[in-house]
């Protein structure tokens, strides 16, 4: 009888396990499951596949789930001119300096619009698209930029090398660059000056198991209801049922590269 | 041969470029400690000027090697003897470009981890190899022009030398070929493109090294090896201004490339600098004025030739500036047919101002390349010599 092959690293990767540190995460799997909850992540620890190991179903060993999609449907038209209760959430959620510069990381931004022949207005909540087919990580030269099985597009802080290549190649200038050092940054989303990141999908919380991202909190909270985060690929779900009803679309649709943002009413 | 007054200049010169190199650390390692954000760099204009002076230094360095082909691989007798310094400068450029690109990145010191962990789809991960293996090849080039027992090896060298700078400079446009994103970049044409540039620019800054060298030795380049490596530039130069013309000629076509091309070629919606640059700096002075001093029956003197490669690199620069720059303060545009704002840029052309530090690093790397050209001139016989009989007879008795 042969012995079961390992995964490589790619493919523990992007299944969300960690590469280099396969034991602690084995270790931390135990701890989780004999209810050491609240396990401490210092700065600079594998986050994500640490936060997926302290998880609950970490705990069963399962890592990101290959059948699903994650994504968001945002409805412009409930999207009011003005509010930034969601960028706002991203930005407290994230740890991200609120007061936006050129230079500041913007993970969420609100894009005013209007169609210059009709004049008809639109506000635009603009994130990472998670596309399916991600130019950045097609570009990143050393594979830090990568999407889960899952669909979330992610950059490995641990081998980002500030290139900003991945920011030349995304159409959706959903990337930033992080211009100086950080302080007080929120344990489960660790960042680093000279890398790039972008949008996680709040991919600490869905580890977790939590079924919802800040911005959708935030949405929700404010009596919009813009914004519907879930599994594109479970036709139970409300957002598969909601872009089964009504016409979205997604932005830049002609490069091909099935973004998991859509978008209703533009 | 090494008298005293020439050992104090060898040293003089060292030293001085050690000084501009040793600046341009101490700027990247500014830049280091605190962060882009001592750049004019931005989240829309992700590359500055570092950019422009890597891309400028590996781009010549490809295209300096042109003059060694030309002698050893196509047997042109007048290039032959000027292959060994060729090789040598496309060393130093090379070494010089990619001391800025790493020196810019994000986390500089992590160098090693673009050596040891690689996406193969990733046209940067194509030019780690490409450049590493330049190096190599060319220092076997080198190697087999230098050693007479290798001599025999030397046509084979340079032939893959020929086909692996042809690979490098499609590789180093395709950096930006295969951008979809930006309606600056996106073109099949870029790679050619880069590549005719990269002959002009290459054999401009040869041109400028060897006529330092005869000078520095009381001599002059024989008449008709200037006639013949002046037209040649001046033949490299309609090519590039050729390719460029038709880079534009296709975008205008397109209408949804129509604000693009109007952004930089006629400076609507705050894009002067850059039609200013591209009309003035590139199309003027760096190509125009060039060929006029080449080609102009009153010119043609050694004099205006070595002005003529002086006015193509800084022409480059100012190609190099509008492409780069140019190409990412024009915004994305995510809404075809609306007006756009935003916090983070959208809609609206960055402000693009580079900062000393950057500046520093940038001709570090240019003071990276003299240093090592100074001294690979001086360790090893890089002077052309088969024009200089009585240099070469003297060396011989020696």
């Amino acid at each position: 009888m042969s012995a079961p092959v390992p995964p490589t690293d790619e493919e523990r990767r992007a299944s969300g396990e960690p590469v280099a540190a396969t034991t602690r995460r084995r270790w931390l799997g135990a701890a989780a499951a004999a209810g050491a909850s609240g396990l401490a992540l210092a700065p600079g620890v594998r986050l994500i596949e640490s936060a997926r190991a302290a998880a609950p179903q970490g705990a069963a060993g399962a890592g990101a789930n290959p059948k699903v999609r994650w994504g968001l449907l945002i409805d412009t038209t409930k999207c009011a001119s003005g509010c930034t209760d969601c960028v706002d959430a991203c930005n407290a959620e994230n740890g991200l300096d609120p007061r936006p510069t050129p230079t500041s990381a913007q993970w969420m931004r609100k894009v005013e619009i209007k169609e210059i022949k009709t004049g008809r207005k639109s506000s635009v909540p603009m994130l990472c698209q998670h596309c399916a087919e991600p130019p950045c990580v097609d570009v990143c030269p050393t594979g830090a930029s990568f999407k889960r099985v899952d669909g979330i597009v992610l950059v490995d802080r641990h081998i980002c090398i500030g290139c900003r290549y991945c920011m030349m190649a995304c159409p959706y200038k959903a990337r930033s660059f992080v211009h100086e050092t950080l302080t007080e940054q929120k344990p489960d989303v660790p960042r680093g000056k000279g890398c790039v990141e972008s949008c996680t999908l709040c991919v600490h919380r869905i580890d977790q198991g939590q079924t919802t991202t800040a911005c959708q909190d935030a949405c929700t909270r404010a009596g919009h209801g813009a914004i519907v985060f879930g599994d594109l690929n479970d036709p139970q779900s409300e957002i598969a049922q909601r872009v089964r009803q009504a016409a979205s679309v997604q932005l830049r649709a002609d490069l091909k590269i099935d973004p998991g943002v859509r978008y209703q009413g533009l | 041969m090494n008298d005293p007054a020439e050992t104090r200049n060898f040293w003089l010169l060292v030293a001085f470029g050690g000084l501009v190199t040793l600046i341009g650390l101490g700027a990247a390692h500014y830049m280091e400690v605190h962060g882009h954000i001592v750049t004019g760099m931005t989240n829309q204009v992700v590359w500055g000027l570092p950019h422009v002076f890597a891309i400028f230094m590996i781009v010549a360095a490809s295209g300096v090697l042109n003059v060694a082909s030309i002698g050893s691989v196509f047997g042109q007798k007048a290039y032959k003897p000027r292959a060994p310094l060729s090789g040598l400068l496309c060393l130093a450029l090379l070494a010089g470009g990619l001391m800025v690109l790493m020196l810019d990145l994000g986390r500089p010191e992590r160098v090693i981890v673009a050596a040891t962990y690689y996406n193969f789809k990733s046209v940067f991960a194509w030019n780690v190899f490409l450049y590493s293996g330049m190096g190599a090849i060319v220092a076997v080039y080198l190697w087999t022009m230098f050693e007479r027992r290798l001599n025999a090896y030397s046509k084979p060298a340079g032939i893959a030398a020929l086909v692996w700078r042809f690979v490098l400079t499609t590789g180093t446009g395709s950096i930006f070929g295969f951008l979809v994103a930006r309606q600056a970049y996106q073109s099949a044409l870029l790679a050619p493109l880069f590549i005719v540039l990269s002959f002009g620019w290459g054999l401009a800054v040869f041109l400028l090294t060897q006529s330092t060298m005869y000078a520095w030795n009381g001599r002059r380049l024989p008449e008709d090896v200037q006639r013949r490596m002046a037209r040649l530039l001046g033949v490299f130069i309609a090519a590039s201004l050729y390719l460029v013309a038709v880079y534009h000629l296709t975008n205008l076509y397109f209408a949804r490339q129509g604000a693009f091309e109007s952004f930089i070629l006629l400076g609507r919606g705050g894009g002067t600098l850059y039609a200013l640059l591209f009309w003035g700096g590139y199309v003027l002075v760096g190509s125009v004025l060039p060929m006029l001093l080449l080609f102009h029956p009153k010119a043609g003197r050694q004099g205006d030739m070595l002005r003529a490669a002086a006015l193509v690199i800084a022409g480059a620069f100012a190609w190099l500036f509008v492409f780069i720059i140019g190409g990412q303060a024009f915004p994305l545009e995510i809404f075809p047919g609306h007006e756009v704002s935003s916090s983070f840029g959208d809609g609206a052309v960055e402000a693009y101002v580079p900062s000393w530090p950057e500046f520093l690093l940038g001709v570090g790397g240019v003071g990276a390349a003299f240093v090592l050209t100074t001294v690979g001139v001086r360790a090893l016989d890089f002077m052309p010599q088969d024009d200089l009989p009585a240099a070469a007879s003297a060396q011989e008795s020696a």
